[in-house]
């Protein structure tokens, strides 16, 4: 039986494992002891219970469990990353490199880096989503110390070239940080084979609790320090002091080693049902699908409908299925995705999108009812769009004077 | 964000959308909004030219539930409306009809225009002069 709503906004966090529950529950009740409590049982339950959770949480990006710090989750991470290399590497320089599509955590980071005096590289993307390799290189300057770059977007799902990435890097000597939040327990991501430095993931986006995540930070070849943005009990090997979220650690622990587990098999399934779910509504007239779909996570697919507008579509069926969208209407910037935008789109069609994200709960038959509610509200509005009457009538709206507004 | 039930009801059950044949005199269209912005408003009106009544008022629009619902109310009012009387409808009363939020206050404003700019384009057609409007303040 179809249960509705249907949650198709992974991207934006994921329901939890119910096994991940599971293994959270005792951490709340009878093992509640601080983990840095080191004189009684119920602080070596909880350390114990922590470092297994390290283990897991390692194990799936091919670290050593000493190279996990764990945080409050992905943005704090970007900013423990990217600031405290920023502090920590001063004196080698102050550059850095990032791209116009990251997330705003680490965007924000880098333009609070720039009022601190730090030079900040924005790439360009390409129409595909993915950065130039041969710009990133003539980026890089002397002063270079950090070079940012998403493992994949959120709002696409495109996929960059870390190991290329981290190559031209290395060649410079200069670091690399990844916000790995969307990537992580959904591909395989390995730091050593992908050349990474620091990468900030959490748990909330791989079936796992919300407020919990990691900075991996690497510790031979090179050894890497970044200055700790919170300063306390000198938790996390100095790096990230506060008492540690032992059920939520824990948790993150689980969902790592489930992922780790049913990554493969979930991702068949996902792409199947992502790719129908493309297809069909690409029989739509004017369908755009954004950014690369041959670099691009198993779940995630944004497309555009042009000449309906994004939010308008939304109200169309998001009592039954929650979805994003690129426009920008529910905000009083009128500024749709930035993402978007960097791609090359026009506004038109940047405010015509929208993203889906599947999970490994979702079912065929979710997906069959959403193509079938998109199909209906697409053609509906499009019925009601004074822009389709106009493009179905031959008219090239580029060529109209639209009144400022 | 949460609708108001009056939009929501405009969005599902729209009222005159359609197309009125813009060459002729006796209808008005205007044309509102930009793709950028993400609205686009079309408006037109059919006047008597004898009694100077709106007989018909047709809409399409491109935006968000709030535009369309804006739209839609105005069709509804001004059908029956002499053109006089609706150069007076302001984007205030479609705000309080549909309990429109702050950041939506611009649907009304734009439908508000589209009015104007339907009946100028009326006037014009038939030899009058365009009316001149104090610029909208709010976008």
């Amino acid at each position: 039986m179809l249960k509705l709503p249907i949650y198709l906004d992974n991207n934006a966090t994921t329901p939890m494992d119910p096994r991940v529950l599971e293994a959270m529950t005792p951490y709340f009740l009878q093992h509640f002891g601080n983990a840095a409590s080191r004189n009684h049982p119920f602080g070596w339950e909880a350390e114990e219970a922590v470092d297994y959770a390290r283990e897991q949480v390692a194990k799936l990006i091919g670290a050593d469990p000493k190279e996990i710090i764990f945080t409050s989750g992905a943005t704090e991470g970007d900013n423990l990353g990217i600031k405290g290399v920023y502090e920590m590497y001063a004196s080698k320089g102050n550059h850095i490199i990032t791209a116009t599509t990251e997330h705003k955590a680490v965007l924000d980071t880098c333009k609070h880096i720039e009022k601190l005096g730090g030079e900040v590289t924005y790439l360009q993307v390409k129409a595909d989503g993915l950065i130039d390799l041969k710009e990133l290189e003539a980026a890089i300057r002397p002063t270079t110390i950090l070079i940012a770059i998403m493992y994949a977007n959120n709002e696409i799902g495109t996929v960059m070239p870390i190991k290329e990435i981290s190559t031209i890097a290395r060649k410079h000597g200069v670091l690399v940080f990844s916000d790995g939040t969307q990537a992580v327990g959904k591909i395989p991501v390995d730091v050593n084979k992908d050349g990474i430095d620091l990468m900030a993931f959490t748990a909330h986006k791989m079936y796992g609790p919300k407020g919990v995540g990691a900075l991996y930070v690497r510790r031979k070849n090179p050894r890497v320090k970044v200055t700790a943005q919170m300063d306390g009990g000198g938790h996390e090997r100095g790096m990230r002091s506060g008492t540690l979220n032992v059920p939520g650690i824990v948790g993150f622990g689980k969902a790592c080693e489930i992922c780790m587990l049913d990554m493969e098999a979930d991702s068949k399934r996902i792409i199947k049902m992502r790719d129908h779910l493309e297809t069909e509504l690409m029989k739509l007239e004017e369908a755009y699908i954004n950014g690369s779909t041959e670099h691009r996570l198993p779940h995630v697919t944004n497309i555009s409908f042009k000449h309906v507008e994004g939010e308008g579509l939304l109200m169309g069926f998001n009592k039954n299925i929650a979805l994003s969208s690129g426009s920008a209407c529910t905000s009083a910037s009128l500024e749709p995705s930035y993402v978007l935008k960097a791609l090359g789109l026009g506004d038109d069609l940047a405010h015509s999108s929208l993203r889906f994200g599947l999970s490994r709960f979702t079912t065929d038959e979710e997906i069959e009812y959403t193509i079938k509610a998109i199909s209906e509200t697409v053609l509906k509005l499009r019925e009601m769009s004074p822009l389709w009457e106009m493009y179905k009538e031959g008219i090239d709206l580029s060529t109209i004077e639209w009144a400022a507004h | 964000m949460a609708y108001s039930e009056k939009v929501i009801d405009h969005y599902q059950n729209p009222k005159n959308v359609g197309t009125l044949d813009k060459a002729s005199k006796s209808v008005g269209t205007g044309l509102v909004g930009a793709p950028e912005c993400g609205d686009v408003m079309r408006l037109q009106i059919e006047v008597d030219n004898a009694t100077g009544m709106i007989t018909d008022a047709k809409f399409k629009t491109f935006g968000c539930g709030s535009a369309i619902a804006s739209s839609s109310l105005a069709t509804e009012w001004l059908k029956g409306k002499s053109v006089d009387e609706a150069l007076k409808i302001d984007n205030m009363d479609i705000v309080e009809e549909l309990n429109l939020p702050p950041v939506k206050i611009h649907c009304s404003v734009l439908a508000e225009d589209a009015i104007k700019a339907a009946i100028n384009d009326y006037r014009v057609k038939n030899g009058m002069d365009a009316i001149k409007f104090e610029e909208s303040v709010v976008h």
